[in-house]
C-alpha cells in the first residue's frame, strides 16, 4: 500500500463525511426540515456515484486493483454492486420523505444511519479479505438493527429491533465460527490465500464444517429458508422504508458478500458445498413460495417472496459458472427494481404510520389510479418471471446456469415454485382490478411517484432490450468467476 | 524446573479451562441477571488467562479492558435501571429446556467431532513470530545483467507483542480498523437514538427551560429597573 | 505421548463448550439480558478458537481478527442493551415471549 492507494477509498470517505455532516447539520439549527435531509442525502449520494466511477478509471489492471494488502478490491464486481446499492438507498430516502412528514422521529439520523449501512455495503462489495467483509457486514447490519427499531415507541418496531439484533448476532457468532475454522485448516483469512491453500486439500471434515457454518451465517443475511424465521416478523414490525431497504438493498450486499466468497475463496470445494447449498435454495423456495399465499398482510407476504427470491438467486451461486454469476447480477438488479416499486406502491397507499398493508388495501386500485395499478401488474410479473418484464431474464440466466452445472431438479422446483408464486401476486391483481374500492387515498407525493415511475422504467426496458445490462454484467462477471471456471487447480 | 516450566501451561490450562466452563454454565443457568453478569465476569478473565498461556498478551489485555471493564459495567448498569422485580418467570428442565440442552449437545458433538489431529494446517514457525515486527522498505537491488531495481526488502526485529500488532493493525489492516471505529460511531448513535427518553415534539422545538428562566429573570430586573 | 503444553485441540474442545453452552443459553433463556450474555459466550468461543490457531500457524491475523471482534462486540452490547431498554419502557418486562405484537 501506498498513500496513492487513498485514491481507490474516496467514495467510501466521501461517504462517510457526508453521513457525519448529515449528524452535526441539525445543529445548526432547522431540525424539523425534513426536506433538506432529504436533498442533503440524495446530494451525497450522487457525490459517492460519481467518486465510484472516477475512482474505478484509475484502475488500470486487476493486480492493482487489489489494495491495502489484498484488504480491498476495486474491480468490476464491486464497481457493479456499489452502483446498485448507492441506486438503491436513493430509492429508499426518496421513500423516506413522505413517512417522516407526518412522524416525530429526526430524519437527519434516519439518513445517517442508512448512509453508514451504506458505507458498510460499500466496504462489502469490495472486501476480499474475511476480516474486511466481517467488518463491512457488521457496520450494515447494526444500522440496520437501529433502523428497523428506529420507530421507538411503536412496540411493533422495537418487538423487530430486539428480534432482528439477536438472530443477527447469533448468526454472526456462527459465521464467525465458521470463518475460524476455516482460518485454522487454511491458514489464512484472505480469500486469494484460502484458495490456493485449499487447492492442496482433498477433503477434510473441519474445512466442511466451517463452511456449512458460514454459509448457515450468510444464508441468515439474506433470508434463505432453514434461517428465515425472523424475516416475516422483522419485515411486518420494521417502519416500511426500512423494510424496502431490508428486502432490497441489505439482501444484495448479502449476496455480493455470499458470491465473492464462494466464487473466489472456497471454489475447490465446490463439489461438498453445492449440495447443501442446492437443498438450502430449494427449501426457501417452497417454503417461502408456499406460505406466501396464505398471507393477507402484504409486508408479511413480500416477507416470505423475498425469501424465495432468496432461494433464486442462490441458483447462480451453485451453479459455479460466469453464467451463474452473470444470472445473480442481472437477478439482483432486476429483483431490486421490481420490490422497491412494489414497495413505492405500498407505501402511495399509506395511511397513518402503519398502512396499506392489507391486501384489501389495493382493492379498486385500478379505478382510482390506472397507473400505479398498471405499474404494479408490471412489478409482480417481473417477480414471477413473465416475458416482457425484466424478470424474465434474470431468471432464464438462473433457471439455464442451474441445468448447465447439472441442477435440473433444482431448475425444474424453480420453475414450479415461479408458478406458484404468480398465485399469490395474482391475487394482488384481482384486488386491485376487480374488486369495489375502498377509500384509501394514494399519495402523491412526487417523491414516491418518480421511484415508481423510474422502477417501472428500469422493469419495462431492461426486459424489452436487455442488452446494455448484459454487457455491463458480462464484464462484472468475468472478474471473480473467471478464476473460479477457467483455472480450477491452477495454484494462484 | 524444566520440567515445572513446561507442566505448568496445562495444569493452568485445566484449572482456568474448568472454572471457565463451570462459570459459563452458570452464567446461563443463574436466575438474576445480576449473578450471571458476575459469572460472565469471571469467564472473560479466565478466558483472558487462557490467550496469555497462547503468547497473546495485548489481546488478553483488551480483553479485560474491554469485556471486564467496558461491556461488564454496560450490562450491570442495565441491570440496574430494569427492575429485578419483575423478571421474567421461568419453569427450569421444563420441555423446552431438554429440547435446547439436546440442541446444545448436538451443537457440541459437532463441533467435537472435528477436533481431530491432522485436520487443521500444519503448525509453523514459532512463538516467536508473534513477537516480530517486519518493516518493508523499497530497495534499489542491482540485478545480474548490471540493470537496477527497486525491490521490496522487509526486514524483521523480535519486539514485544503489542508492538507487532500495532505495526500490522496500522499498516495490512488499516481498511478494516477504520471501519470498525465507523462500527463504534454507528452503535453510539444507535445507543442515543433507541436509548434516549422521547422528548415531546414541543420540548424538541422550543427552548430549554433553563434558558426561558433566565430570560424571564432578566425581564423582572428591567422592569424593576425601569419601574424605579 | 502425553502434552504437556496445551495443545490446540484443548483449545479447541473448550471453545466448542463455550460455544455451545452459549447457544443453550440463548435458546432456553427468556430473560433478554441473559440471552445477550450468552451471545458474549459465543463471540468469546470464537476468540479462544482464533487465538489458538493463531498461535499454531505463528500467524497475527487471527488475533487481529479477535481484537475486532471484541470492538464488534462491545458495539453490540451497547446497541442491544439501548434496544432492552425501550422495550422495558414499553411493556416493563424484559421477557423474550411477551414480544407477541408481531405474530411470528
Amino acid at each position: 500500500m501506498t498513500s496513492g492507494d487513498i485514491v481507490f477509498l474516496v467514495p467510501e470517505i466521501i461517504l462517510t463525511i457526508g453521513a457525519c455532516a448529515l449528524l452535526v447539520f441539525p445543529v445548526l439549527g432547522k431540525r424539523a426540515a425534513a426536506q433538506s435531509a432529504k436533498w442533503m442525502m440524495i446530494g451525497l449520494l450522487a457525490i459517492t456515484a460519481i467518486a465510484v466511477i472516477v475512482s474505478s478509471h484509475t484502475v488500470t489492471d486487476f493486480a492493482q486493483s487489489r489494495l491495502f494488502a489484498t484488504m480491498f478490491a476495486v474491480d468490476s464486481f464491486s464497481v457493479f454492486f456499489k452502483l446498485i446499492f448507492i441506486a438503491a438507498v436513493a430509492m429508499v430516502t426518496l421513500m423516506s420523505e413522505d413517512y417522516f412528514r407526518d412522524s416525530r422521529y429526526s430524519p437527519w439520523e434516519y439518513y445517517s444511519l442508512l448512509a453508514f449501512a451504506l458505507c458498510g455495503m460499500l466496504f462489502m462489495a469490495s472486501g476480499i479479505h474475511l476480516i474486511s467483509i466481517y467488518v463491512g457486514l457488521e457496520l450494515m447490519s447494526l444500522s440496520s438493527y437501529i433502523l428497523a427499531g428506529y420507530y421507538k415507541s411503536e412496540q411493533k418496531s422495537t418487538e423487530a429491533a430486539m428480534k432482528y439484533f439477536v438472530l443477527g448476532t447469533v448468526s454472526s457468532a456462527i459465521l464467525l465460527y465458521g470463518m475460524s475454522l476455516i482460518y485454522g485448516v487454511c491458514g489464512s483469512l484472505n480469500l486469494i490465500a484460502i484458495d490456493r491453500a485449499m487447492s492442496t486439500l482433498i477433503t477434510n471434515d473441519a474445512l466442511m464444517l466451517g463452511i456449512l457454518l458460514l454459509a448457515a451465517g450468510l444464508c441468515f443475511k439474506i433470508a434463505a429458508a432453514p434461517f428465515h424465521v425472523w424475516t416475516p416478523d422483522v419485515y411486518e414490525g420494521a417502519p416500511t422504508p426500512i423494510t424496502a431497504f431490508l428486502s432490497t438493498a441489505s439482501k444484495a450486499a448479502a449476496i455480493a458478500i455470499f458470491a465473492r466468497i464462494f466464487y473466489v475463496g472456497l471454489q475447490h470445494f465446490q463439489l461438498d458445498w453445492s449440495f447443501v447449498l442446492a437443498t438450502v435454495a430449494a427449501l426457501s423456495m417452497i417454503v417461502g413460495n408456499l406460505a406466501a399465499i396464505t398471507q393477507d398482510n402484504i409486508k408479511r407476504m413480500l416477507a416470505y417472496s423475498s425469501i424465495g427470491h432468496a432461494g433464486y438467486l442462490l441458483l447462480g451461486i451453485i451453479s459455479m459458472s460466469e453464467m451463474g454469476m452473470r444470472g445473480v447480477l442481472v437477478y439482483t438488479v432486476v429483483y431490486l427494481a421490481a420490490t422497491l416499486g412494489i414497495w413505492a406502491a405500498v407505501l402511495m397507499l399509506q395511511q397513518h404510520e402503519y398502512a396499506g398493508e392489507q391486501v384489501e388495501d389495493f382493492q379498486g386500485l385500478h379505478t382510482r389510479s390506472p397507473f400505479w395499478a398498471f405499474a404494479m401488474v408490471m412489478f409482480l410479473l417481473s417477480l414471477g418471471g413473465i416475458p416482457p418484464t425484466a424478470g424474465f431474464i434474470g431468471k432464464y440466466y438462473l433457471f439455464a446456469a442451474a441445468i448447465q452445472s447439472g441442477f435440473g431438479w433444482l431448475a425444474i422446483i424453480a420453475v414450479l415454485m415461479s408458478a406458484v408464486s404468480m398465485f399469490y401476486y395474482l391475487r394482488i391483481v384481482v384486488a386491485m382490478y376487480l374488486r369495489e374500492g375502498k377509500d384509501a387515498q394514494v399519495s402523491t407525493a412526487g417523491s414516491l411517484r418518480f421511484v415508481g415511475a423510474a422502477c417501472l422504467a428500469i422493469t419495462l426496458f431492461f426486459g424489452i432490450l436487455p442488452t446494455p445490462l448484459i454487457r455491463q454484467v458480462e464484464t462484472s462477471a468475468r472478474w471473480v468467476a473467471a478464476r473460479a471456471v477457467a483455472v480450477p487447480n491452477a495454484g494462484r | 524446573m524444566e520440567a515445572l516450566t513446561s507442566g505448568m501451561p496445562f495444569l493452568v490450562f485445566l484449572i482456568i479451562g474448568t472454572i471457565a466452563v463451570a462459570a459459563s454454565i452458570l452464567v446461563v443457568a443463574m436466575r438474576n441477571p445480576v449473578h450471571s453478569a458476575l459469572f460472565l465476569l469471571l469467564t472473560f478473565l479466565c478466558v483472558a488467562v487462557l490467550f496469555v498461556l497462547k503468547a497473546a498478551e495485548f489481546v488478553a489485555a483488551v480483553q479485560v479492558l474491554v469485556y471486564a471493564g467496558g461491556i461488564m459495567v454496560l450490562f450491570l448498569f442495565v441491570v440496574m435501571l430494569i427492575n429485578v422485580r419483575s423478571l421474567p418467570e421461568e419453569r427450569v428442565m421444563s420441555a423446552f429446556w431438554k429440547g435446547g440442552l439436546a440442541v446444545g449437545l448436538g451443537l457440541f458433538i459437532l463441533f467435537a467431532g472435528v477436533v481431530r489431529p491432522g485436520v487443521y494446517h500444519e503448525p509453523k514457525g514459532n512463538e516467536r513470530d508473534l513477537r516480530t515486527q517486519t518493516t518493508y522498505r523499497m530497495r534499489k537491488v542491482r540485478n545480474a545483467d548490471g540493470t537496477v531495481t527497486e525491490r521490496r526488502v522487509g526486514r524483521s526485529r523480535v519486539v514485544g507483542n503489542s508492538e507487532a500488532i500495532g505495526m500490522v493493525l496500522y499498516r495490512d489492516y488499516l481498511v478494516p480498523f477504520e471501519v470498525a471505529s465507523l462500527f463504534l460511531l454507528v452503535a453510539m448513535i444507535g445507543a442515543i437514538v433507541i436509548g434516549k427518553r422521547e422528548l415531546l415534539a414541543e420540548e424538541e422545538e422550543s427552548t430549554p427551560q433553563f434558558i426561558l428562566d433566565r430570560a424571564e429573570k432578566e425581564k423582572e430586573v428591567k422592569e424593576v429597573v425601569n419601574g424605579r | 505421548m502425553i502434552e504437556v503444553a496445551p495443545s490446540t485441540a484443548a483449545y479447541l474442545m473448550l471453545s466448542a463448550t463455550l460455544f455451545s453452552i452459549g447457544l443453550v443459553g440463548v435458546v432456553i433463556r427468556r430473560n433478554m439480558i441473559t440471552v445477550l450474555m450468552s451471545i458474549e459466550l459465543m463471540l468469546n468461543a470464537v476468540n479462544i478458537n482464533l487465538i489458538a490457531f493463531s498461535h499454531r500457524l505463528s500467524s497475527l491475523e487471527g488475533q487481529i481478527f479477535v481484537i475486532f471482534i471484541i470492538a464488534i462486540a462491545a458495539g453490540e452490547a451497547a446497541v442491544g442493551l439501548a434496544i432492552i431498554i425501550q422495550l422495558y419502557r414499553l411493556k416493563s418486562s424484559v421477557n423474550v415471549d411477551e414480544a407477541k405484537v408481531l405474530n411470528g
